[in-house]
């Protein structure tokens, strides 16, 4: 392998006495931080001239909209990554979230729909949710959905730190058992009715950028940066993801470590919940099966170059991850192509994507 | 004479426009052992790396038996016929020995991709005959002590035909027995016609095994010639370039008779049993015994890291909480492990995110976020108080490219910014040069002399009567002699070792 690097590195060093300028420019974009973002670049001009409508601002704002609640799951999802763990459970959170979130401040449902659930009675009946009818009661809504996401991750948190499951297999049976879970509470019935500054989270502003949605995803993912480049838990998540033994020692509360990134996990998944929930304006227990969406979180994090393996990872980096993966989902619905062809296409830029990751890592690690 | 099987001429191999080897010349004979010596980062390592194909050198030629050999990836030394065997074993612990030595040319049955493991297993047994080893070829080799592991390593190499073997610090793991054992082999490969190049810190080794020595300095070649032509001082001072009259530093100060960490009949069954003992400030307590002997076990033991059963351990007279590292830094401990890859540092993060790990807490400026410019302050000012060298100025590069000596400093950097009350050492000198082991010693007897108390735990006795105020011999879990500085003696020191009485050893 590494005879590979330094043989890469003379060829690269050749090409470049050749072909001068455009070639090191093409070495600059593969050597800096920003590559995935260059590649989205790259991707968005190649497609431009076949598609020129991607330049449109209502396919923008459509666009902008698609990335603010994926890039906040996403941004959860590094937390974990750099832990060398994964969180599957993110879907189902966002499901048992979007239900009760939408329960406690439904304005009222279909009775027939709901007699038999066990929410009917307990945090809703014919006059709406327990927490309906009230100025405050969609902030309190939101409350609930971020508390209940917060504590579906400690729990998940909590046995992978004291039991040391593999976060795969927790968060593997969180998935299973949560979205199981938010399908039993409402007997898969979409929770309707919810109040109009609930919805009006979702409305696009101008362009999709002034926007609530984009205020809020923007004020987590830069919440979630400087938590991990600049305060003593950040050192923590990068230490604990590196060498674990080494980060006990050094007096690194591991399990406490452990238990918070999946505490963020849940939360970021909870207000990725909020927006998805307000777009759709239901609370939709089927958002636990949409494995496609959990593909993209982990894609888009990978992607961007926080490692599975653990201790390497930038808040900064899924955000580029969150941009190429949207721009590529968004072009290809453009083209008009099958819903086949567009997971088969996706498929082959991920490698390509992948791929140019690993010879850049390699030509760094030089 | 016979043509040199390995000739360099003139290697150099520059990075970022430093030398990191230059000008290097050497000859190497079948049937001779050549020793290269030299400090940490004096460019042992990217020699033997050029020669193993991994690192093309800038200048220079390579001859192999008068030929030219330029490889181009590791497989070109492998058929060239040179084998390479490091600290770290490059064997598959889940296989067995024989497995393991015909791992990349399995017999099959003629037209079968089916591995004939009868085969397998006599090629095996005849390779392990042929180098006098006496294991079954069946024995999976996670169930090896670790000089059998080193031996079977070899035999991998002999069975690959490989006419020149380059050993990099093999001893480091293996006891004085096993080691006898392995240089035994080695001299055995030697009168087979065999060249081998070995590379060693410990000069006692070199001295005994070679035929000729080389001394590499910041990346030339220094000084070379015949064993007999050397000393071990004279190997030391051609090392670091100048005449090395100690290899400890003096003491400034005298141990006080204040207790710092005091423990009383510590148990933990299977593990260590009745273990009393009292660090004073300012007191090196070197701690002595053999491999499995538990010294690593009751220092984990005492730094809250693993349980114990009876006894109590007190930190400045109050008893520690339990099992807890946190707690045991906040009382004041500090712990510089054995394996300082995989329990001691970061190896990807930079030299000042380790130095600054535990002390972290103390760097947030106002409020929660961290003061990065204090931060790169204080590692600076750890760098330079350990005379660490990197190339990077700044401290971001990854301590995985330190040599051993400056990632072990490091380590002790990251706790000696938190100035620590009780030091705990386990082997802080394995595997480092002379060098930077005096400047281990210089940094330790610091802390000392400002009231700290030491353990200092290793195998190298005369390291420990070099640098300990007290010795206590540790034997099958137990403390099994205690001797003051006064009575130093290596005879008896190592008889308690070995579970004979002091008395026994006296007579």
């Amino acid at each position: 392998m590494v005879s590979h690097t330094s043989a890469g590195k003379g060829a690269t060093a050749g090409s470049q006495q050749d072909q001068g300028v455009l070639t090191r420019l093409a070495h600059r974009v593969l050597m800096s931080e920003r590559f995935v973002l260059y590649l989205s670049v790259i991707l968005f001009l190649a497609v431009l001239p076949f598609i020129p409508r991607i330049a449109t601002g209502g396919n923008f704002s459509n666009l902008l909209s698609n990335l603010w609640p994926l890039l906040v799951i996403a941004v959860g999802q590094t937390y974990v990554m750099i832990l060398a763990g994964i969180d599957l459970s993110q879907i189902a959170v966002i499901a048992v979230t979007s239900v009760l979130g939408a329960a406690v401040m439904t304005l009222g449902v279909d009775p027939v729909l709901f007699e038999n659930t066990v929410l009917w009675g307990t945090v809703m009946d014919e006059s709406g949710g327990i927490l309906s009818g009230h100025w405050w009661s969609m902030p309190a809504a939101l409350g609930v959905m971020i508390a209940v996401g917060a504590l579906i991750g400690a729990f998940t948190g909590a046995i992978i730190a004291k039991f040391e499951v593999p976060a795969f297999m927790m968060t593997l049976v969180g998935l299973l058992f949560f979205s199981a879970f938010a399908v039993w509470l409402t007997r898969s019935e979409n929770i309707t009715n919810l109040p109009e500054s609930y919805s009006a989270i979702a409305d696009r502003g101008t362009f999709g950028i002034l926007s609530w949605s984009a205020a809020i995803a923007v004020a987590v993912t830069v919440a979630a940066h400087v938590l991990l480049s600049r305060t003593v838990f950040g050192r923590w998540v990068y230490a604990t993801g590196m060498n674990k033994k080494a980060a006990v020692i050094s007096g690194v509360p591991v399990r406490r470590v452990v238990v918070l990134c999946f505490m963020i996990s849940g939360i970021c998944a909870a207000i990725g919940s909020i927006l998805y929930s307000a777009r759709l304006d239901m609370g939709r227990p089927a958002f636990g099966d949409n494995l496609n969406l959990l593909l993209d979180v982990i894609g888009a994090t990978v992607i961007g170059g926080t490692s599975l393996f653990g201790g390497r990872g930038e808040i900064l980096w899924t955000v580029y991850g969150v941009i190429l993966f949207v721009l590529l989902s968004n072009a290809l619905n453009l083209l008009n192509l099958s819903f086949f062809t567009v997971l088969i296409v996706k498929g082959c830029v991920i490698l390509v994507a992948a791929w140019l990751d690993v010879k850049r890592r390699e030509l760094l690690a030089r | 004479m016979t043509a040199p099987a390995l000739e360099l001429d003139g290697l150099g191999k520059s990075f970022f426009g430093v030398w990191a080897v230059r000008g290097v010349d050497l000859d190497l004979h079948p049937g001779q052992i050549l020793c290269l010596v030299g400090e940490n980062g004096a460019g042992k390592t990217t020699l033997m790396n050029m020669l193993g194909g991994l690192l093309p050198p800038d200048e220079g030629a390579m001859r192999l038996g008068g030929r030219p050999y330029t490889p181009q990836r590791p497989a070109d030394a492998t058929e060239a016929g040179i084998a390479f065997i490091h600290q770290e074993l490059n064997l598959f612990g889940n296989l067995s020995i024989a497995e393991n030595i015909v791992v990349d040319r399995m017999p099959t049955y003629p037209g079968l991709p089916l591995v004939n493991r009868g085969r397998m297993r006599r090629e095996a047994r005849a390779i392990l005959d042929q180098i006098g080893l006496d294991l079954p070829p069946d024995t999976p080799v996670d169930a090896l002590a670790p000089g059998e592991k080193q031996l079977v390593e070899i035999a991998k190499a002999v069975a690959a035909h490989a006419r020149i073997i380059i050993l990099d610090e093999p001893t480091t793991s293996l006891t004085n027995r096993e080691t006898e054992v392995l240089f035994r082999l080695l001299r055995r490969l030697r009168a087979e016609g065999h060249a081998m190049i070995y590379i060693s810190h410990v000069l006692s080794h070199v001295m005994d095994l070679a035929d000729h020595i080389v001394v590499l300095r910041d990346g030339e070649r220094v000084g070379g010639g015949p064993v007999d032509a050397f000393t071990i001082p004279r190997m030391i001072s051609t090392m670091v370039g100048r005449a090395l009259d100690q290899l400890f530093p003096t003491r400034s100060h005298q141990p006080t008779d204040q207790p710092v960490l005091e423990v009383d009949g510590l148990s933990q069954p299977g593990v260590v049993k009745d273990i009393s003992l009292t660090l004073h400030r300012g007191e090196v307590l070197g701690i002595y015994g053999l491999m499995g002997a538990g010294r690593t076990e009751l220092a984990r033991i005492l730094f809250g890291l693993d349980p114990h059963g009876e006894g109590v351990i007190r930190i400045a007279g109050q008893a520690a909480a339990g099992t807890d590292a946190r707690g045991s830094i906040r009382a004041g401990m500090a712990f510089v492990t054995e394996d300082r890859r995989h329990e001691g540092l970061l190896m990807d993060s930079s030299v000042a995110e380790n130095m600054t790990l535990v002390s972290i807490g103390r760097f947030t400026g106002r409020g929660v976020l961290l003061d990065r410019r204090a931060i790169q302050d204080a590692a600076k000012t750890m760098a330079t108080q350990l005379s660490l060298r990197t190339g990077d100025p700044t401290l971001r590069q990854p301590v995985r490219s330190l040599s051993g000596g400056n990632q072990q400093k490091t380590v002790i950097g990251k706790w000696v910014l938190q100035a620590p009350e009780i030091l705990i050492m386990d082997e802080p000198t394995r595997g480092i040069d002379v060098g930077a082991k005096y400047e281990v010693f210089t940094i330790m007897n610091d802390l000392a002399a400002r009231g700290a108390g030491i353990l200092y735990i290793s195998s190298e006795l005369e390291e420990l009567m070099g640098v300990a105020d007290r010795i206590l011999v540790m034997h099958k879990g137990m403390i099994a002699g205690r001797f003051e500085r006064s009575d130093f003696d290596s005879r008896a020191i190592l008889a308690a070792a070995f579970g004979r009485t002091v008395q026994d050893a006296a007579e």
